[in-house]
């Protein structure tokens, strides 16, 4: 896990208008800021080692108060949807659109939007990489994308 | 121990409120509807009642409730697991029953979902913006939906173990059959595989027959002791064994997305209850959506992991069967109200005392209920049995 290289996330702008807003707690603005920065963070606890995501005041194995670290930023599929019929905007006006349950080689999963591919390619096991969506200044979402070339 | 001092728990009335649709009721009057039938049906007066559960997605939750009934209770249980609450509250109320804590326990559930909401409940309305707090930032900014997450889970199982959508689809067809014998189900035309592959895809892989349908509706269950229930109206049915488990809330923390909860307790259910799966005469699982019926069936001892999809296949399930489920027609095709579980534990109590009619199991005698609450989250069984164990 240490032998792979950390890769900034490319930033995007995504207009907030019309869309859900984190509002994040002391626990999780870290993880949103980095994120604007165009950086992936996650937690890990320096007592028990244990990752977790999405991030919590406290270790859920050991109760311990957890770290943050940088993550690769790539990960594969783990499992994924085409959501077709969503009545909530701004999604409806998205349709179809591709979620995915992302495995992380530090151990965690983190759910995000796919896109860069059509959504019939879509494959579970498929090499993606994260980029941030940013809303505000210190508040991104992490989408992914095929690996170039993956 | 004596029959006059037997405080095993049993269930001696169930009752059903107006469904599939019903206008005229709210969803307090679902409550109260289902409470005067389990009444009637088992000729108990509602001043016996002295312990109360119950768990709401729309309506009051248990407190409110019991002020709305007039519940004098010295035991209340306010569980809310989603859909399994109901398996849940039968686990603490037997216990409640078995200590002497109280003597009867009503459960209720109410709901006007469809007519307050319409069909929104998988797939949302309006609009998602909004500030969010908590887990939520982590998937609703996504555009995930309800059946979105059941996808994920069914994509996986696919992926795994070969599953295919031709499997789910049996499932949906055996329900519908059963559906076909009750008029009070929502939907009751026959359907086949084909017609369920050629439903609108809703979120891949789950097409639009693979989801269940959105309804009103409400259910009561009255639970006492097996020395009160000698005299009543209807046979007691014993609540063998109950189990639960909790292996997430929100889907993305889901540990392995093709094994539920229901594997961490099922051990421990068919033991108390003496049991084994071969016993079993009927199952009434939670029908939310084909793939979680399938999980369901694998984590609860029916067939091996990841064979669900074959084990479905062979027509166990359908009328006729070896092991028919969801004879009154399931959330799939008879009605869904939001939060099913009151309803499979209903069913079940119809079919061990041989109501059931045209839907009847014949020489039904151990029933499983097993409802999912939340994103395949929460699941709380009950084995249920014409005789005591």
């Amino acid at each position: 896990m240490n032998d792979l290289p950390i890769t900034p996330m490319d930033v995007v702008e995504l207009d907030p208008a019309g869309r859900p807003m984190p509002a994040p707690d002391a626990s999780s603005q870290p993880f949103f800021a980095a994120a604007a920065r165009g950086e992936l963070i996650y937690q890990r606890c320096p007592t028990c080692d244990h990752a977790q995501h999405y991030p919590r005041m406290m270790c859920t194995a050991c109760a311990a108060t957890p770290q943050w670290r940088r993550a690769t930023g790539v990960g594969q599929v783990y499992s994924f949807t085409v959501i077709r019929q969503n009545g909530l905007a701004p999604f409806k006006n998205e349709l179809p659109y591709v979620l995915a349950l992302v495995e992380l080689p530090e151990g965690v999963r983190m759910m995000g939007t796919l896109t860069g591919c059509d959504p019939g390619d879509v494959r579970i096991g498929m090499a993606v990489e994260a980029y941030a969506a940013k809303l505000a200044d210190e508040v991104a979402l992490v989408y992914w994308r095929p690996v170039a070339g993956g | 121990m004596s029959r006059t001092r037997d405080r095993s728990p049993v269930i001696v009335g169930i009752g059903l409120s107006d469904a599939p649709i019903a206008p005229h009721l709210s969803a307090e009057e679902h409550h109260a509807q289902a409470l005067q039938r389990a009444l009637a049906d088992c000729g108990m007066a509602k001043a016996d009642i002295d312990g109360y559960a119950s768990a709401a997605i729309v309506g009051g939750d248990a407190v409110a409730m019991a002020e709305y009934l007039g519940i004098d209770h010295r035991w209340i249980d306010g569980t809310m697991t989603g859909g399994s609450a109901f398996e849940f509250h039968v686990q603490h109320a037997a216990a409640a029953i078995r200590d002497g804590v109280c003597d009867t326990v009503l459960i209720t559930y109410g709901s006007d979902y469809f007519t307050r909401l319409g069909r929104a409940l998988g797939t949302g309305h309006g609009a998602a913006a909004s500030t969010l707090t908590g887990p939520a930032m982590f998937h609703t900014p996504y555009g995930l939906s309800l059946v979105g997450a059941y996808a994920m889970v069914a994509q996986r199982h696919m992926h795994q173990y070969g599953t295919t959508s031709e499997q789910l689809a049996e499932i949906a067809v055996g329900v519908r059959e059963f559906a076909g014998l009750n008029s009070h189900a929502q939907y009751r035309d026959p359907i086949t595989v084909a017609d369920v592959l050629a439903s609108r895809m809703i979120a891949d892989p789950l097409h639009k027959l693979d989801c269940c349908v959105v309804s009103d509706g409400g259910g009561a269950v009255i639970m006492t002791t097996a020395e009160r229930a000698a005299d009543l109206r209807q046979p007691g049915v014993h609540v063998l064994a109950a189990g639960g488990a909790q292996t997430h809330w929100n889907i993305s923390q889901m540990p392995d997305l093709t094994t539920s909860a229901a594997a961490r307790f099922v051990d421990t259910l068919y033991a108390t209850a003496g049991v084994t799966p071969a016993d079993i005469d009927t199952i009434q699982l939670y029908d939310s959506f084909t793939i979680t019926v399938l999980l369901l069936l694998e984590d609860l001892g029916f067939c091996p992991k990841g064979e669900g999809g074959r084990f479905v296949e062979e027509g166990h399930l359908r009328r006729g069967g070896r092991l028919p489920m969801n004879t009154d027609g399931g959330g799939l095709s008879a009605s869904h109200s939001g939060m099913r579980g009151i309803f499979l534990i209903i069913e079940a109590v119809r079919q061990l005392r041989g109501q059931a009619g045209d839907m009847q199991v014949p020489n039904c005698e151990v029933a499983l209920a097993a409802g999912s609450g939340g994103w395949l989250s929460a699941i709380g069984a009950v084995i249920l049995g014409k005789e005591a164990g």
